[in-house]
Formats: C-alpha cells, sequence, structure tokens
C-alpha cells in the first residue's frame, strides 16, 4: 500500500459526526426550448456511511438528476441548481472551487453507471481505464497502475485477471463489464458509492450476481450507497431505507421494511399494489390511472392529484410538505414521511 | 433451404377460405416443431467462407393452444425474440415446422401466405422504435389495411382505425397525431392497435411492457388481457418479467440457448419447476417483499450464457448446472415429462436429473454451483 492510500486512509477516519451526504432543499432545471423543465423541486436526503439508500422512481422523476447534481456532472447549461446544498461531511460542494470539487469525485464519492458498454471507452483497454484511476489520482507509475488494475479485476472476481487485463471492453459480458464498473468505482476506495440502475441492462441471473457483489464491498468498505432504480423487487432485497420520487420530489420516505408494509402515500401504495400477485391471478390488475406528469407543465398542488384516488381541494391547490408520519395514537416513526395531505388516512386503512 | 425450397414443390396449396374455420378453445393452433434456425458466420470479404453458425433456434417444438395464452421466458440471447420473428415468417426457419391450422406455413405462398400473415400479428417491445415518427397515428393503424384491403373496404378505413383508438383506450380524434405526441405507454396502445387492426387470431408480444413505466405496466397488462376476452385472441407473451409473465400466462415456456428446456402450466413451472435453470431463474428474481430476503434460498449462477454459435455438447445448460454429471456432457435431454416424477412435478422438462427443489438442500446447491468458479466465461 503506497502512501497516497495512506493518506487517503487516515483522511477517511478522520472523526466527522453526522450523515456522510446530506443533501438539502435541492433543485434542478433544464432550460429548454419550450421552457424551463423543473426535474427536481426540492429534494432532501441523507446517507451514512455502510447504508443503502435507495432512490425509487419513474423514468422522469428526477432520481438520476439528482445523482448527477451530486456527482457535479451535470451540463450546465442546460441545467442549472438555482438552489439547494450538497453537503459531503458537513461541506457543501456547490459553492467549493472546481479544483476542490475534482478532488470529490472519484476518490470520495463514485458512481456506477447503468449502461457499462457506452460508459467504458471502447478503444481503450479495461487494464488502462482502471489503472488511470491511480495515475491521475495518485500519480503512480505505468506498471504499478496495471498492477493495481489486476488486482481490482480480481477483487470483483473476474476469472483469469491477469490474462484478461488487456483486453477491451467488448470482448466482456455484460455481466462482467458491469463488474469492472464496479471495481472503478472502488478503485480509490470512495466512501460513498452512486449506483445509477447498476442491474436492469442485465439478465436475472447475472444480477443476483452483481446485487451481491456489490452489497458484500459495501460491508467490507463501509461505504455509503445510493442506490438508483425503479425495480422494487432490487429494493427489497438490498436497502435499508428509501425515498421515492415523483416529479422532482420526495413523495415518502421509509426504512424498507415498513414501506412494502404500510405506505404512507397513495403512488407509494399504487406501486405496490400494480405488482401482480399470485392471489390475483386472471383478475384485472391493480392500475395507477393517467400518465406521469410532463416536466415543463408539472400540475399544480401535489404533483400526484390528477392520478390519485384520495385527491381533494386541499390537494389542487396546496404542495404538500414531507409530513413526518407517526402511528394512531401520536408515536412518531423513526425515518417516515410521506408527502401526502391524507397520509394518515393512505396508512391506517389498508 | 429446406423451408424455402419445399414451396417450389407448390403442392396443393390451400385456398385462402382454407383459415377461416374456427378452431375450438383449448385445440392447437399453432404447432411448432423442431424448428431452427441458424444465423450463418462467414469469413473474408470477397469470398465469404462459412465458419459456423449462431443457433439462435435449435430444435423447439410447442403448441399454442386456441384462446390461451402462452408466456415464454428467458435471458437474453436464448432465442425468445428470434423465435418470434420465425414464427411470423419474418425469418426463413433453417429447419423444422410451424403448421397453422393443420397448414404448413413454409410451404405456402402468394394468397395463402397472405391469409396466415394476416392472422398472425405482432406487438413489439420499443414503442419509440417501431412507430414511424413520420406517419401519423392513424396512417400507422391503417397502413396494414393497405395490404389486405379486403379487411376494410377504402371509405370505411378511417372509421376502422378510430373504432381501434376507441379499444385500446385512446381519444378518437387523435387520428391525426404523430407518435412523439404520445407518451411510452400509449405509443404501445398504438402498437396494439396495429397489431388488432387486421382482426387477427394470433397476437405474438414481443417484451410489450419492459420498455414502460412501472405504473403503467399494470395498465397495458390489463388492456392485453381485456383484448383477449373480447377478440378471441391467442397470444404468445415472451418476456424476462416472470411475475408479469405468471399472471398473464396460462402456460410458460422456459428457454435456454436457442432450446426449451421446461413448459408446463403456470403453476408447474412457478411451485414445481423440475428444471434447475428454471429453479436457479425463479429464484434470482427480486422479490418486492423484504420480509423474503433472509429466507430466500437462492441459487445464484456462475458464469455467463454460452456462446450460442459454440454451445455445449450435450445438456446446454451443464457447464453452470450443480447437478451436472458425465451423463449432461454426451447426451442431450429430450423434452418430455420424466417418466420417474408424478403430480404436478410431471410436465416436460429437459433434464436428466428433472427433480422438484428441495428448500434445505437448494442452499448447499447454490454454493457448489459458486465453487465451480467461472467455469463459461
Amino acid at each position: 500500500m503506497n502512501t497516497a492510500v495512506d493518506t487517503a486512509k487516515r483522511e477517511r477516519e478522520a472523526p466527522y459526526e453526522g450523515p456522510l451526504l446530506d443533501v438539502r432543499d435541492l433543485h434542478v432545471e433544464f432550460v429548454t426550448r419550450d421552457g424551463v423543465a423543473k426535474a427536481v423541486n426540492g429534494v432532501d436526503y441523507s446517507v451514512s456511511a455502510g447504508e443503502t439508500l435507495a432512490v425509487l422512481g419513474e423514468s422522469g422523476s428526477g432520481k438520476s438528476v439528482t445523482a448527477q447534481a451530486i456527482m457535479g456532472i451535470l451540463d450546465m447549461p442546460p441545467a442549472r441548481i438555482p438552489r439547494g446544498e450538497i453537503r459531503f461531511r458537513g461541506r457543501d460542494m456547490l459553492t467549493m472551487g472546481k479544483e476542490e470539487r475534482r478532488k470529490i469525485r472519484g476518490q470520495k464519492i463514485a458512481m456506477i453507471f447503468q449502461d457499462a458498454l457506452s460508459a467504458l471507452n471502447p478503444v481503450l483497454s479495461v487494464g488502462y481505464q482502471l489503472g488511470e484511476m491511480f495515475r491521475a489520482h495518485r500519480g503512480v507509475s505505468r506498471a504499478e497502475a496495471r498492477e493495481k488494475a489486476v488486482e481490482l479485476m480480481e477483487r470483483v472476481r473476474i476469472p483469469a485477471a491477469k490474462q484478461r487485463v488487456n483486453d477491451y471492453p467488448h470482448q466482456f459480458s455484460g455481466g462482467m463489464r458491469q463488474r469492472i464498473m464496479i471495481a472503478m468505482a472502488l478503485a480509490l476506495e470512495p466512501d460513498l458509492i452512486i449506483a445509477d440502475e447498476p442491474t436492469t441492462a442485465l439478465d436475472v441471473t447475472v444480477q443476483a450476481q452483481v446485487m451481491d457483489l456489490l452489497a458484500e464491498l459495501q460491508a467490507e468498505y463501509n461505504m455509503g450507497l445510493i442506490l438508483i432504480t425503479h425495480d422494487l423487487g432490487v429494493v427489497a432485497d438490498v436497502a435499508d431505507k428509501i425515498a421515492v420520487m415523483y416529479a422532482g420530489r420526495i413523495v415518502e420516505t421509509a426504512p424498507v421494511h415498513e414501506l412494502y408494509a404500510r405506505p404512507a402515500h397513495p403512488y407509494t401504495r399504487g406501486l405496490l399494489d400494480s405488482i401482480p400477485r399470485l392471489d390475483q391471478k386472471g383478475q384485472e390488475l391493480y392500475a395507477i390511472k393517467g400518465l406521469p406528469p410532463n416536466l415543463l407543465r408539472i400540475p399544480p398542488g401535489c404533483a400526484f392529484n390528477p392520478r390519485c384516488p384520495r385527491a381533494q381541494d386541499v390537494c389542487r391547490a396546496e404542495v404538500p410538505d414531507l409530513f413526518p408520519v407517526t402511528e394512531e395514537d401520536g408515536t412518531p416513526l423513526e425515518g417516515r414521511g410521506s408527502a401526502c395531505f391524507f397520509w394518515k388516512e393512505t396508512l391506517h386503512d389498508r | 433451404m429446406t423451408a424455402n425450397g419445399a414451396s417450389a414443390l407448390g403442392a396443393a396449396v390451400p385456398e385462402e377460405a382454407a383459415f377461416t374455420q374456427e378452431v375450438p378453445r383449448g385445440e392447437p393452433i399453432l404447432e411448432v416443431r423442431d424448428l431452427i434456425k441458424h444465423f450463418p458466420l462467414t469469413q473474408g470479404v470477397l469470398f465469404k467462407k462459412r465458419v459456423g453458425a449462431v443457433k439462435a433456434v435449435d430444435g423447439v417444438s410447442f403448441d399454442l393452444m386456441q384462446g390461451e395464452t402462452l408466456g415464454i421466458v428467458g435471458e437474453s440471447g436464448c432465442g425468445k425474440s428470434t423465435l418470434a420473428k420465425v414464427l411470423m415468417n419474418l425469418e426463413p426457419a433453417t429447419g423444422g415446422s410451424v403448421r397453422y391450422k393443420g397448414e404448413e406455413i413454409s410451404r405456402l405462398s402468394g394468397a395463402a401466405l397472405k391469409a396466415v400473415r394476416r392472422n398472425i400479428q405482432m406487438v413489439f417491445q420499443d414503442p419509440y422504435t417501431s412507430l414511424n415518427p413520420r406517419m401519423t397515428v392513424g396512417d400507422i393503424i391503417g397502413e396494414p389495411y393497405e395490404i389486405h384491403p379486403e379487411v376494410a373496404p377504402k371509405g370505411d378505413r378511417r372509421k376502422a382505425v378510430q373504432d381501434l383508438l376507441d379499444v385500446v383506450g385512446l381519444n378518437p380524434e387523435y387520428i391525426n397525431r404523430y407518435p412523439h405526441q404520445f407518451s411510452g405507454g400509449q405509443r404501445q396502445r398504438i402498437g396494439i392497435a396495429r397489431g388488432l387492426a387486421l382482426k387477427p387470431e394470433i397476437i405474438i408480444c414481443d417484451e410489450p411492457v419492459s420498455a414502460l413505466d412501472v405504473s403503467v405496466q399494470a395498465q397495458v397488462i390489463n388492456l392485453l388481457e381485456q383484448l383477449q376476452g373480447e377478440f378471441n385472441l391467442s397470444y404468445m407473451f415472451i418476456a424476462h418479467d416472470l411475475s408479469i409473465v405468471r399472471h398473464i400466462s396460462d402456460r410458460v415456456g422456459v428457454m435456454y440457448l436457442g432450446k426449451m428446456v421446461e413448459v408446463g402450466s403456470d403453476a408447474e413451472i412457478y411451485d414445481h419447476a423440475t428444471h434447475p435453470y428454471t429453479q436457479a431463474l425463479l429464484s434470482a428474481v427480486p422479490v418486492p417483499d423484504p420480509a423474503a430476503r433472509e429466507s430466500r434460498d437462492r441459487i445464484v449462477l456462475t458464469g455467463d450464457v454460452p456462446s450460442p454459435a459454440n454451445p455445449p455438447s450435450g445438456c446446454r445448460f451443464r457447464t453452470r448446472c450443480w447437478k451436472a454429471q458425465q451423463r449432461c456432457e454426451v447426451e442431450v435431454p429430450l423434452l418430455a415429462a420424466p417418466s420417474w416424477l408424478d403430480g404436478a412435478a410431471s410436465h416436460d422438462s429437459a433434464c436428466h436429473f428433472a427433480a422438484e427443489r428441495e428448500i434445505g438442500q437448494a442452499g448447499q446447491s447454490g454454493q457448489a454451483g459458486e465453487s465451480g468458479q467461472g467455469g463459461t466465461e
């Protein structure tokens, strides 16, 4: 282990109380020809070391845009961040200098993308691309970088890593490519990994392998993990807590067991009810009516109101806050919140 | 080759009228036997030398019954989409037979082939690329009538298209809009309306909901089920989402590397699977229930699906199978009900060691699979 890695280790072990990442009131907009698309409208979430936060949402819910804002890889313009804070270990990344931010990106926060084939450079060998991380951030020699690359490939269990280090991305299968993406994210031993639909492009049997590997490595390094997905099954398998997004806002947060057992937002409930269940065979599935909103014209009030079975006048007039969710007798439920005026009714009359 | 050459025989091509008779419910409307589709691999630029073949579909047999939904599941590359294309006659088969109402379709030509094609329609996976962006919705849905004018005479077409829009739950006034003005779910409804236009008997749905948002998938599934009842359709439903396949299917076929490895009713496959691949596939699917996280007995397969250009000898699954023995290497298992099983476990399964999964033992077998590191990679 070289000295650079040692310093990084020491920095990580520096005591810091509170969550690793804390996103507060984040807004992201895109200026388009047709107007301003409000992709993220006040998102709050936090992740601690060793914790897995799943961000669940459909396409256009703002889940990926939030992640890109955290990584600082949004194209600005057309994107802009009119408001909000993204605090990493207490320091706001949106106000810090470019160079300082660059040091966090990749070293402290790494990202795994959905489509490994397009995320990897097709004309460079995977060994070169993995080694690049060490050369750029740690300033090691070429030979050393190659050695590190082999080590990483072995860590993500790519068979015959020594022989395959000079292979190109297209020579690997989908599952193996996603392992290389994971290896790349792990290279500098980050504190936090953001995985944007890491297994969506993979087959189920390979999906299970990759998810297991990710969970195992997360536990080994005590990393925070933000898992962005639309798959309720994957979430149930790995997450500790869940944030459900709709039209750029978090509509419900809850620990994973509670969310599936007792959703407190009609959207979450609708999603869970629309999963085909055994006892419903041959019956009509529950379907949320209507379509996700156009981000150029988000409905006034609660964005879900045109599709909601519980919508009242208040839902069309006011935007609901993320209310704390409690038991019927008022006992607070830790970590739970619902952005619905009728969360009580939704939670209690199942 | 064999399939095309057969049409030259020209023997007793049936009249179009031959296909108007109805098949009673529960009788086979489509019989597929030993269907083969190989794509040649060539080498060289000028003198293309054949060096092998991608065996996309390699001997698949099944029946599609009138009025039923047959689900086909399998991972990418297992040949399920190629199977759909061959059944649609979009790709000529390399071998085997497809009989529609008892008539061999590769032997048909002219009017008879046209009639068959009218009766077998398809709904595609991606509603963004399967609709021509320069055509209006009315033109897209009405285009089949250009080829089959007998279904809707010229004057009635606009009305027919508007009726179809209404049937699939879209506003008939949208007839002059373009595909980009619709969302993904609405576009898939347009694709379904086009599939219905010629009043077919069979619709092949190739991953019809996998490109859609979760909240919209249920709407499209409900629509497909409602249409099946209304128009007495037979579906072949290709998908990789096992829970949706179970919901919609009467019978399910599991494919692996160009072969059908197990076929049975939905309960037989999901609750009494006897083929190791089916068992692994079912156990790997993430279940949307966090309570099941600890209790789940997952079989994690190692490695990837081998290349269909060079499939393993014997049983194609043996390189990833924890039950594999010497016998699996030399002897291709046949798709048949194993004689040593009874009850719900006794359905077609192509495994020499077919058996229902014993939950206690499965954990061990999962580990056994893991120790066989990357056998196929």
